[in-house]
């Protein structure tokens, strides 16, 4: 049974306190990519001394750093003579002279079994564009909250954020239960209330731990003694075992960001795969334009590879001559994304200036980009959980918007393809990031479209119109995308 | 096959990355391929340290079979190891690199060095101030550098792409959000990026790709027996005839190795029996002290290194 390897693993760790010392075959063994996840909770839950706890337990601090910590935090040592962890992760001078953390920070550290990227984000409600920064790219949230509290506002916001930003795995670390005198009873009813929470969100996988950061209890060390009621994993442990994100259920995806022309006779398009995996010899198909042809090559430095899988930045060389461009991208041919000129999106206002109305904007997709105009329809009570009517959105608000483009655009929803499914919005005088988005669907179209069965856009039209159609501009351009028949009009 | 015989003759020869090294190789050619399609005039800050010579690999690997699209720039402060000096040229040569040397023409003219200046004068005018000098001359409107976040307090704050205004300041205070792998390169005329591919490496996995790559490395980093000076608490290599001996100072030989490189003044030994690349990454996992610590510019106060970064330093 694994509880008994584990309380065998903790039993050595408590004989030999020295860290372990990794050769670099053992290091080069270490078989997982790094675990990103993000921590997030309010300003007096402790969460910079559960991240320097991590650190320090890791050894991720080293003797100078630690020197400087202390130097720093004259009078500030907490009574087990350890440094104000806040001191070490609040690396702006601004921070330091409010005592507020701004700005998302990335942190890492590793044990034997996995390397960590932490992005520490923060608590108060006017940086919650940091933390869905911070979340976007991670796999995992670790949610704070007080055991002589429990839930607050907050912690319902930041799981409502970490949720809509994709992330399935929650951790609640019940901190300072030291000062419940380690109650077991006051820990599992706020576990209890924070997995109902989780489940409104449509997030199953939930671990609650109950931790001191201050005594370094459940984080990377056991608090057996203190608290011997609980059998669970430590913090540590959970995040060793926490797969990596999911969301990626789409076929093969590959954003062009440039065509590779070294010389003549040879023309490669150069991205990274962000769904699905590709092999010489499969079928692919080009969007926007439709033009369909055969993978002949994955060229990479090191050799000509036999495929290449999500997440591997390569070079795909294929059979024919065909016209490509960067934005443009290379999809199965038996599984393709969305293609339309309407979408609907959920948004995070990230810019002073919120989102206005039926401005247009320029959309950054993978390497597309391209004009947008956006349409705020609803927007999030963070307080309710409930979505209320909106026109507009302010910064830091949660909304839903319709997206509409002069030009074809290419997603997949965002619910099965974090990397296809996700935009930004760039405004087009600041040039600053002012949302980031993710994608619904498409919307249903104006009558006379609609989807059909293979992922084209059936369009219907009486005989006259039909030839006329078909020979335009707009037909040819979209050959991939639409089926004309002919017919009186679409009524299904 | 009908491959291209110049492809095949990469073949590896090499067990494969371990996921954790590969993830962290994709997300850098990203950058790179990035950062090369939608500015102008890139450039890639070289500066013959490790971590330099990471990024010149990946860079390779990024724009493989073609390449380099970018120069290279070199700020030379005229204080650097000599041996610096000759494994630059010698890798230029021997990849065919597109490599621009710049120094900061008061060095000569005002008789600017680390020892009459002190080093956060000296520092100011002949790397910032040159860094400046040569993007501006070059027109460049996108920089790559080697920094990582793991280095620094302050880098841990910055972004991939880090904005700089017209007259190269960054505000930490106003980055702008960067969300998935989804980078806003849209600047105004006048301002520029300083991009990063090696973000989210820490010094271990540098040294462990460094390993598994086979990259080659100026020999400072190994160690071998050196003739050197102590002088406040660092060991100073003492085999340039420019470092004048104070009253008291002994030169002594020493097996030592250097963990960062930089101007030779200013960049401490460390004492090391690791004369091999497995050598030098079991030292690391022991190590108790970081890499900066040898650096003398990082030392003068608290947050130094945000204050050089606003003012323009890498």
């Amino acid at each position: 049974m694994t509880g008994h390897n584990t309380s065998l693993a903790r039993a050595e760790r408590a004989a030999d306190p020295t860290p372990s010392i990794e050769t670099a075959s053992e290091l080069a063994g270490k078989d997982s990519r790094p675990l990103r996840f993000i921590t997030c909770g309010s300003v007096d839950d402790g969460k910079s001394t559960l991240i320097g706890r991590l650190l320090w337990d890791t050894k991720a601090v080293k003797e100078d750093q630690a020197a400087a910590l202390s130097r720093d935090s004259t009078g500030k040592q907490n009574d087990l003579g350890l440094p104000d962890f806040a001191l070490l992760l609040d690396g702006l001078q601004a921070e330091r002279e409010q005592g507020i953390t701004i700005d998302v920070a990335y942190r890492y550290f590793s044990t034997e079994r996995r390397a960590f990227i932490v992005a520490d984000t923060p608590g108060h409600v006017q940086y919650t564009r940091n933390m869905a920064t911070g979340a976007s790219t991670a796999d995992l949230a670790v949610l704070l909250v007080d055991a002589r509290t429990g839930l607050l506002e907050q912690t319902r916001r930041h799981a409502t954020i970490a949720a809509l930003m994709g992330i399935r795995q929650f951790v609640l670390a019940v901190n300072k239960i030291d000062l419940t005198d380690y109650d077991e009873a006051g820990y599992l009813q706020i576990s209890r209330a924070f997995r109902e929470l989780a489940l409104t969100l449509g997030v199953k996988n939930v671990i609650s731990i109950p931790v001191s950061a201050l005594k370094g209890e459940n984080i990377v060390l056991p608090g057996t003694a203190a608290m011997p009621w609980y059998e669970g994993p430590t913090l540590v442990e959970v995040l060793e075992r926490a797969t990596q994100r999911a969301g990626q259920s789409t076929g093969f995806r590959m954003s062009v960001q440039r065509v590779s022309r070294p010389g003549e006779g040879f023309r490669g398009y150069q991205g990274t795969v962000s769904g699905g995996s590709i092999k010489p010899g499969d079928s692919v198909v080009i969007l926007p334009s439709g033009v369909e042809a055969n993978v002949k090559q994955i060229v990479t430095f090191d050799l000509i590879r036999n495929a290449a899988v999500s997440g591997d930045a390569i070079t795909l060389v294929l059979d024919r001559p065909v016209d490509i461009a960067r934005g443009d991208m290379i999809v199965a041919i038996d599984q393709r994304p969305q293609t339309g000129t309407a979408f609907s999106s959920r948004l995070v206002a990230l810019s002073a200036d919120g989102i206005e109305p039926g401005k247009r904007y320029w959309l950054k997709a993978g390497s597309r980009r391209q004009r947008v105009q956006v349409t705020p329809t609803a927007a999030l009570d963070l307080q309710s959980g409930q979505w209320q009517p909106a026109t507009g959105l302010a910064l830091n608000a949660i909304g839903s918007a319709q997206l509409d483009f002069d030009e074809p655009a290419i997603f997949d929803a965002y619910d099965t393809n974090r990397q296809t499914g996700a935009f930004i919005l760039i405004d087009p005088e600041t040039r600053n990031t002012v949302a980031g988005g993710m994608i619904e669907g498409r919307r249903n179209p104006p009558g006379g479209l609609r989807g059909g069965t293979d992922g084209r856009v059936r369009i219907t039209l009486p005989g006259h119109l039909l030839e006329a159609f078909r020979n335009s501009d707009f037909a040819r351009s979209h050959a991939g995308e639409i089926r004309v028949e002919e017919g009186e009009s679409s009524n299904d | 096959m009908t491959a291209h015989p110049e492809i095949i003759e990469h073949g590896r020869g090499r067990p494969p990355l371990d996921p954790h090294l590969k993830a962290l190789e994709n997300e850098a050619i990203h950058i790179f391929r990035e950062v090369a399609a939608e500015f102008e005039r890139p450039v890639m800050l070289y500066s013959i340290g490790k971590d330099s010579s990471v990024l010149l690999h990946l860079a390779r690997k990024a724009f493989h079979p073609g390449k380099i699209p970018f120069p290279l720039l070199h700020v030379d402060t005229g204080w650097k190891f000599a041996e610096m000096i000759a494994f630059r040229d010698s890798i230029a040569a021997e990849y065919d690199l597109d490599l621009i040397v710049h120094s900061n023409p008061r060095g000569k003219a005002e008789g600017i060095t680390p020892f009459t200046h002190g080093s956060a004068l000296y520092t100011d005018i002949m790397k910032t101030e040159a860094l400046r000098q040569a993007l501006d001359a070059g027109k460049f409107d996108a920089a790559f550098g080697g920094a990582r976040r793991d280095e620094e307090a302050s880098r841990a704050k910055e972004r991939i792409y880090s904005f700089r205004t017209p007259d190269h300041r960054w505000d930490p205070r106003n980055q702008r959000p960067e969300l998935w792998s989804i980078y806003n390169g849209m600047i105004r005329p006048g301002e520029s990026v300083r991009a990063f591919p090696l973000s989210n490496w820490t010094e271990v996995d540098i040294w462990r790709y460094i390993a598994a790559e086979n990259i080659p490395l100026v020999p400072l980093y190994y160690a071998a027996p050196r003739k050197v000076v102590e002088r406040d608490g660092m060991l100073i290599l003492a085999e340039d005839a420019r470092l004048e001996l104070l009253p008291g100072e002994q030169v002594r030989s020493e097996m030592v190795r250097f963990r960062t490189l930089g101007c030779f003044p200013l960049t401490g030994a460390i004492r090391s029996h690791a004369t091999t690349l497995d050598e030098v990454i079991e030292e690391l996992e022991i190590a108790t002290v970081s890499e900066r610590q040898g650096r003398a510019i990082d030392r003068d106060q608290s947050g130094s290194m945000e204050k050089k970064k606003r003012e323009g330093y890498f």
